[in-house]
């Protein structure tokens, strides 16, 4: 009973889609205020159905109801409660009906916190909205129903993929999706701007809080993503540039420009066209990245099989979606305002630096990652991108974008002299190139510029801070009072900095990384970055629905106890797979990692054990960056400071429509 | 309409363009997946169609082992099956193996970095279905057959031309949809 009222509610938030879109788009034809506002209300309506369909759906899951095919193939009784929960979004219907519910979050939020937004634009973007979700709603209601029934029964489910049996994993996915789905808001904004031939200062400043959502949220979901496969895969690598990765990476870069480029608009009306175009390619690298991969074109070695069938509707809606809006963008974005000339040296130049390296990783990561199939589709030639093309083609772009990340707040805008922004640097630079002579005279080049680079941008955003509150240089209870009391955007902009200076620091840090792979037996030892670990013995522990075998190690430096690692085999019994737990222990700057590879019948097991300097900052970096992006839209000036269109509405920058 | 906006005009169409070049090429290659030409998942061996290389391989203990003369030299087709004792997906692949030897295919085997006493041991336990069996301690004969990881399996027409490679466990719809029917081709 409850999985048909789920299945009608999805039904019904279609039919609600299919409203919203068409009265958002037309409705503002008609000036009629009140047809206008069924737009917000219908994006409520849609966002609660599909709530209902949801809760359905997990409920199915709970109380293990194999009627629906997709419990009895991903779930079963056995599975631990949280794992029942999420199965329900781990395989590809379930995750369609996810991705449902957070794009039409998205419309209700739009209704919802949207009130200062001009009643007629906000309508156009709820109906842009509605219109996405309408093609979705419609992919998973007819060829991927996560409401499928099937009869008779089976006695007991698949059960859940040992692999995604993980805390980690759990909240990952809906986290991920709302980045990616959260962009849509962006796109919308656009498409709705081209629609009524407009892009001034207060588009700016619309659109930058909702990027700025998505953005924290994307940026977090890749950074669990990160630390997942780092934990889980058992090999203690971080990024594998594996095609799933990169589809994440891609929309992060371009949105990580929009972010910027949208600052420029708000403050000085110029890189419209460009932010307009940002905002399109973000969503539909976010949807087409997800697509693709899921359609198993790209080989990944997350593999997904290949579905021609759902493919080739998912592949119709991409093209409308986006092949739509970059049709619109040609008609309409010619006749918008031509960007103002500015000087080279001034906040706008940096952010335009800013975006001209993450727009050309952005290209490298897609070239990378399209280039295989096309090969294959033009010259008939297979072949696969690796780590060495992306760390020598993407890399050495990075480093201008570190340099200009540092002195870009620095600079004020319109015009501005390079010297005085560097006198504020100057303790950075010191650190910097100390720190650069220290591991180069080492040996370690890579390891030298990283780590550089990481504290130029650390200690620039430091400084920034620093240069805002005067520190040192009025009495320091004002200083802290002016740290209170200054814009929650600036502070916001100075954490992301930050941030991604941690994560810089960590990367360059895990190029430091030892390892040793050694077979041993109970009482036996190895010695590994000055610390001696050895095996004491190996037992059995049971687990909810699966067998382990437990390695004991100790760890001792200098003949003194450090600590106690108990990496894992599990047995999982339903699926017949074993998985490796590894041991990970840290100090916040390194990480021991001990894997337990293998055991052979004579009493011998084979280890990993690894060193990993600075590896946690990789992944604080990430949510320093989400968090920097969080307090960026406790601005007061978002929530209050209502951007006053009237006032903007200055002839030279209208073209009428 | 100047020729300044003209130029934009076609400045901003170039996404346009870009997209719809690759949602076209997207369209081809799911034109093909569902027509089973392309698959990104499968290795392509560059062997197909072409004579296998050169080697002599010993077999367990210094038994008789064969080497591309024999393959070359023989009268019906081989499934020349590279496989591993420490190998999983191998002891998987171990019951269809059966089924295709029982089925009067001829198997030879090699196998790929393994030693003699691990080696008895697993073909006791999981069954042997090898015609002749050569032992490839080095791994270099693999190397030359462009061999990914085992198990892996070449499919030999007499006169040693290689009509057919799969990379991975030998598993039933990959039995019966792609070899059995490669195996009438040439017969």
């Amino acid at each position: 009973m409850i999985p048909t009222l789920g299945h009608f509610a999805l039904a019904l938030a279609f039919a609600i889609a299919v409203a919203q879109a068409v009265i958002g788009l037309f409705g503002p034809k008609f000036r009629d205020a009140t047809v206008m506002r069924a737009a917000p209300a219908l994006a409520i309506g849609q966002f609660v159905s599909l709530v209902i369909s949801f809760a359905a759906l997990v409920w199915a899951g709970v109380v293990s109801d194999f009627t629906v095919r997709n419990v009895a193939q991903f779930s079963s009784s056995t599975t631990p409660l949280l794992y029942r929960i999420t199965g329900t979004w781990g395989n590809h219907d379930g995750s369609m009906l996810l991705w449902c519910l957070i794009l039409s979050l998205c419309s209700a939020v739009v209704a919802g916190f949207g009130r200062t937004i001009p009643t007629s634009l906000r309508a156009r973007v709820l109906g842009v909205l509605g219109l996405v979700s309408a093609g979705f709603l419609l992919f998973t209601v007819t060829v991927s129903n996560p409401f499928q029934r099937i009869w008779p029964p089976p006695m007991q489910g698949a059960g859940v993929n040992p692999i995604l049996q993980d805390p980690g994993l759990a909240v990952h996915p809906p986290i991920l999706y709302a980045g990616y789905v959260g962009f849509s808001i962006a796109f919308a904004f656009a498409v709705a701007a081209l629609i009524e031939g407009r892009v001034d200062a207060a588009w700016g400043r619309w659109v930058r809080p909702w990027t700025i959502v998505s953005w924290a949220f994307l940026t977090a979901g890749i950074t669990f993503g990160s630390l997942w496969s780092y934990y889980t895969l058992g090999w203690g690598g971080f990024w594998f540039w594996d095609p799933v990765e990169n589809v994440a990476l891609l929309p992060w870069l371009t949105g990580t420009a929009l972010i910027h480029s949208a600052i420029v608009v708000e403050k000085r009306e110029a890189l419209k066209t460009w932010s307009v175009l940002l905002a399109i390619a973000t969503f539909s690298l976010s949807l087409s990245g997800t697509f693709l991969v899921r359609s198993g074109l790209l080989n990944s070695v997350h593999s997904f099989a290949v579905s021609p069938n759902q493919g080739l509707f998912i592949l119709v809606l991409l093209g409308l979606t986006v092949g739509g809006s970059l049709l619109l963008f040609v008609i309409r974005a010619p006749t918008l305002g031509a960007s103002g000339v500015f000087a080279p040296v001034s906040r706008e130049g940096a952010l335009i630096v800013n975006n001209i390296f993450l727009c050309m990783i952005a290209a490298v990561v897609f070239t990378g990652t399209m280039y295989p199939p096309f090969v294959d589709l033009l010259l008939g030639v297979q072949l696969s991108v690796g780590a060495p093309f992306y760390d020598q083609a993407a890399l050495p772009l990075t480093a201008p974008l570190i340099v200009a990340m540092a002195i870009g707040p620095m600079l004020p805008w319109k015009r501005a002299a390079l010297g005085p922004a560097l006198v504020k640097l100057w303790y950075s630079g010191v650190i910097a190139l100390v720190i650069l002579a220290v591991f180069m005279f080492r040996g370690h080049v890579v390891a030298a510029l990283g780590l550089a680079g990481a504290l130029w941008v650390i200690f620039g955003a430091l400084a920034d801070l620093s240069e805002r509150i005067q520190l040192f240089r009025i009495p320091i209870t004002r200083s802290i009072r002016r740290f209170f009391s200054m814009p929650r955007a600036s502070l916001g902009a100075a954490c992301g900095h930050l941030g991604f200076g941690i994560t810089v620091l960590g990367i360059a840090g895990m190029t430091l990384q030892i390892h040793t792979i050694t077979v041993l037996r109970p009482g036996q030892g190895v010695t590994l970055g000055g610390y001696r670990w050895t095996l004491e013995r190996i037992y059995n522990a049971p687990g909810p629905d699966y067998a382990a075998r437990v390695a004991l190690i100790d760890v001792t430096r200098h003949g003194k106890h450090v600590m106690t690692m108990r990496p894992e085999r599990r047995f999982f019994l339903a699926q017949h797979v074993t998985t490796e737990h590894a041991a990970i222990r840290t100090n916040g700057l390194w990480n021991m990692f001990a894997t337990f590879a293998n055991e052979d019948t004579s009493g011998g097991a084979e280890f990993r054990f690894n060193v990993h300097p600075l590896a946690p900052e990789i992944w604080l970096g990430g949510l320093v960056m989400a968090l920097g992006g969080g307090l960026s839209l406790s601005d007061r000036r978002f929530r209050i400071g209502v951007p006053a269109r009237r006032s903007l509405r200055k002839p030279q920058h209208t073209v009428e429509a | 309409m100047g020729h300044p906006l003209l130029r934009r005009r076609l400045l901003l169409s170039l996404p346009l363009a870009a997209a719809t070049a690759g949602g076209l090429g997207f369209y081809i290659l799911l034109e093909r997946a569902r027509q089973g030409t392309y698959n990104p998942q499968t290795f392509s061996n560059p062997l197909v169609g072409h004579r296998v290389p050169d080697f002599r391989l010993v077999g367990i203990d210094g038994k008789h082992g064969f080497g591309s003369s024999q393959l070359i030299a023989s009268k019906k087709p081989i499934l020349l099956n590279f496989f591993a004792s420490w190998c999983v997906p191998c002891a998987g692949e171990a019951p269809y193996l059966d089924v295709i030897s029982k089925s009067g295919v001829d198997i030879w085997g090699i196998a790929y970095q393994d030693k003699a006493k691990a080696l008895a041991f697993y073909l006791a336990k999981y069954g042997d279905p090898y015609t002749r069996l050569a032992t490839d301690p080095t791994g270099r004969t693999a190397i030359n057959f462009g061999v990914y990881g085992v198990p892996e399996s070449f499919l030999i027409a007499p006169g040693g031309i290689v009509r057919w490679h799969i990379a991975g466990p030998l598993v039933p719809p990959i039995i019966n949809e792609q070899l059995r029917p490669e195996l009438q081709k040439i017969a």
